[in-house]
């Protein structure tokens, strides 16, 4: 062994480790999805006040949810695949919603992200094949370019084209409890049933 | 051509990488991304291990024993920038992606230029015999994966990296297979006499792998 070996093999393994963990959030996520779950679940994320209009044309902002849990998706209305299942799901989870009478009223809000093609038209189109109605169910826009960065940014979503002429994005529907803040992901695979319980779940303070 | 001369062209090769076009262009690809940029940039950092051989500072010299703390360093460098999470971040955030451009060269082509040297040839036969299933089991995880990994890279993407590294993996594991057996070039071993006894061709001596692993100390 040589002098300054060892000083500098453990300089190396500490910084190894040191950058290995900051990455992966203490070995817990080698994934950008699984690190941002984890962050939600750590610390619920403030969401801008952004302005958006729906499928009648109401101009509403993000702000007005305040009170009350709503449960979010992104989509854009041409989307063939996970889009057309996320609908169906939210469909059932609204008429779990309304149906149960007693506890608080879940809201829904799908927020197209491809503005070069939905416009009111096209919302109004989509949330009729859907059954969504206004206000328990808006299919909405964001009224410009900045409100919808500012909003993909906070909530994290990532579009990309599919090479196609469509997108592909992080899919997930997301949980904003009724302080307004991004509080939880969920599994856009998981029942609808689950999805509603777990909305009535966090909007009990 | 001089050492100021190749160090002048290993910062112009860094600087046109980094250009903007052509870094969107092979982070646009996640088998470009993995396969060419990365190996570019660590390759950069070989090639100036080769420029300052000779001209590192001798505490430096002395204290990385056997090549042992350059080569951890480098296996950290490459795990980290194996993590799916990394790529994304490098893609998303140019201030992440000049980490990338700094680390790859100066944390892991560097001392892997560096340290390779003082390896002994059975270090050296170790980490090859690491990286190489390593690359390969990567790949077929990436084929595996339902899911996206990488939320900047589609699912046919993640596919084609996959194959990618796989093909690489067995291609080298070919080719080291071959030094490691026979020699290589391949010839090496066919031009030493038969032996007199058998009159079959015997191999190299065990463990002392013919060059280009044959320690130079």
């Amino acid at each position: 062994m040589t002098r300054g070996f060892l000083p500098l093999l453990a300089l190396v393994v500490t910084a190894g480790v040191a950058a290995l963990a900051w990455e992966t959030e203490g070995f817990r996520v080698v994934t950008s999805a699984g690190a941002r779950q984890l962050d939600i679940e750590r610390r619920p994320r403030p969401l801008p006040d952004v302005r958006l209009f729906d499928q009648d044309g109401h101009a509403f902002s993000l702000g007005d949810y305040k009170g009350r849990p709503v449960l979010v998706d992104f989509i854009y209305t041409r989307c063939p695949t996970i889009c057309s299942a996320l609908g169906d799901d939210f469909h059932r989870v609204m008429d779990l919603a309304s149906g149960s009478g007693s506890g608080p009223q879940i809201d829904l809000l799908s927020i197209s992200f491809d503005p070069v093609n939905d416009d009111r038209e096209a919302l109004k189109l989509y949330g009729d094949r859907y059954g969504a109605t206004a206000p328990h169910w808006r299919i909405a826009a964001p009224a410009d370019a900045s409100g919808l960065a500012a909003l993909l940014q906070s909530f994290g979503v990532v579009v990309i084209p599919d090479g196609m002429g469509g997108f592909i994005h992080n899919s997930a529907v997301y949980l904003v409890d009724a302080h307004g803040r991004l509080a939880r992901l969920l599994d856009p695979d998981a029942p609808p049933q689950l999805l509603a319980q777990q909305a009535v779940k966090a909007s009990v303070p | 051509m001089n050492n100021n001369g190749r160090l002048l062209l290993i910062a112009g090769a860094w600087l046109i990488l980094w250009l903007r076009p052509l870094r969107i262009a092979l982070e646009g690809d996640m088998a470009v991304h993995m396969t060419v940029q990365v190996p570019l940039l660590i390759g950069l950092g070989l090639l100036l291990a080769v420029s300052i051989r000779g001209q590192e500072p001798h505490w430096l010299a002395e204290a990385d024993w056997l090549g042992i703390p350059g080569i951890i360093l480098v296996i950290f460098g490459t795990s980290f920038w194996m993590l799916p999470r990394a790529l994304d971040s490098a893609v998303a955030d140019p201030w992440f992606d000049a980490i990338k451009f700094l680390s790859l060269p100066l944390l892991v082509g560097l001392p892997l230029g560096l340290s390779w040297r003082r390896m002994p040839p059975l270090g050296r036969a170790f980490i090859w015999a690491n990286f190489i299933p390593k690359l390969g089991a990567i790949g077929g995880l990436y084929l595996a994966a339902p899911t996206r990994l990488c939320a900047y890279y589609r699912l046919d993407q993640q596919a084609t990296a996959g194959w990618t590294l796989i093909v690489i993996a067995v291609a080298l594991g070919t080719l080291w297979f071959i030094a490691a057996f026979v020699g290589w070039p391949p010839q090496h071993a066919a031009a030493r006499p038969p032996s007199r006894d058998t009159g079959s061709k015997p191999g190299p001596p065990l463990l002392a792998l013919p060059p280009p692993y044959a320690s130079s100390r």
